[in-house]
């Protein structure tokens, strides 16, 4: 039975969650969408959604199988896009660590960007909570939008395919990844990785199996780096 | 139409094993390592990784798009262009794909 404290943060990381709603629904159904475009059945496109749980990556993991990337490269390069979430983990292990392990394998599961921030956010304001209301709140952050990218998915692979002809939907992809990336595009940081990553790619497009990329988004990653180092040391 | 993945075997290793790399990802801090820090120059980094894949993802789709068998499309750089803008400007996704696929659309009508 969980008590009366557990409920309540688990019921204000529900509530917390609900504006994320308006991103997910669309996201996942237009994964569902895309997925289908690209000739995978409605199981295979919901069993991306439920086994990775990470939008960015199962697009980028869609868009290069269809350039006939080698395996490997897919993996890589779509892991890439998920490093992320290693920092993520670093984040949330002092507040919720301590918990078994099964526990922990669940949060794991389900730590996304949003369980990320939201979580973050809360753990840093109420330092009194248990670690019980801790789970409380962080579960209750992300099971309504995890239930919703599962239903979402389907909705998009099951009713897709009645999208009227000709949208050319290889690129919606592309346009989807831009939407996602330039709003995150605040610092001079960020801006110079991101115009290191399409140069180098553009420029190390001829190298085999679309390696060029994994080059060029390291020396992105190094040079954002680098950048914000520069800066703070000359603020 | 978008070329078709076809080699099911292919697909469904990507399934797992993206799946296996990423619950890896989310679970080394929380599960094997325990409550250590990982060095700030590391942390750093890794802050820059959407930024860092994702533009070099998308520039070759969009200046030598597959679907036009590699030739430049003005309708899809034009999509791209109108998305980053509106992204920029509003700061909200769901905006700037709208902006993005009314542009391409558009682009399609007026250029194909």
């Amino acid at each position: 039975m969980l008590s009366p404290s557990v409920r309540s943060t688990f019921l204000r990381g529900l509530r917390a969650s609900l504006p994320f709603t308006a991103m997910i629904v669309p996201f996942g159904a237009l994964f569902g969408i895309v997925a289908r475009a690209h000739g995978l059945s409605i199981l295979e496109a919901m069993a991306f959604s439920i086994v990775v749980i990470a939008g960015a990556s199962q697009f980028a993991a869609l868009q290069l199988m269809q350039e006939g990337a080698p395996l490997l490269i897919v993996i890589l390069t779509a892991t890439a896009v998920n490093l992320r979430m290693a920092m993520y983990s670093v984040a949330m292990a002092p507040h919720l660590g301590r918990a078994p392990l099964w526990q922990r394998a669940l949060v794991a599961y389900v730590l996304i960007d949003q369980s990320y921030l939201l979580g973050a956010a809360a753990f840093e304001r109420e330092r009194g909570w248990s670690l019980a209301e801790k789970l409380g709140y962080y579960f209750g952050s992300v099971v309504l939008l995890c239930g919703l990218w599962y239903l979402a998915t389907w909705v998009g692979a099951a009713f897709g395919a009645l999208l009227p002809q000709g949208l050319a939907i290889d690129f919606i992809v592309p346009v989807t990844f831009l939407a996602m990336i330039s709003p995150m595009l605040l610092t001079r940081a960020q801006m110079a990785a991101a115009l290191v990553s399409i140069g180098l790619s553009l420029a190390l497009w001829w190298m085999p199996y679309s390696s060029g990329l994994l080059v060029a988004a390291l020396c992105a990653m190094a040079t954002g780096a680098a950048v914000e180092t520069w800066e703070g040391r000359n603020a | 139409m978008p070329e078709m993945i076809a080699d099911k075997w292919q697909l469904w290793t990507v399934i797992l094993g993206l799946g296996l790399t990423t619950f890896v990802l989310r679970f080394s801090f929380l599960g094997l390592i325990g409550n250590r820090q990982l060095p700030p120059l590391v942390l750093r980094l890794l802050r820059y990784t959407p930024m860092a894949v994702i533009p070099g993802l998308v520039a070759p789709a969009a200046v030598w798009p597959a679907a036009t068998g590699g030739e430049t499309d003005p309708a899809r750089l034009c999509a791209a262009l109108a998305t980053v803008a509106a992204g920029l400007l509003w700061r909200n996704t769901l905006a700037a794909v709208a902006v993005g696929v009314v542009t391409l659309v558009a682009g399609l009508q007026i250029f194909g």
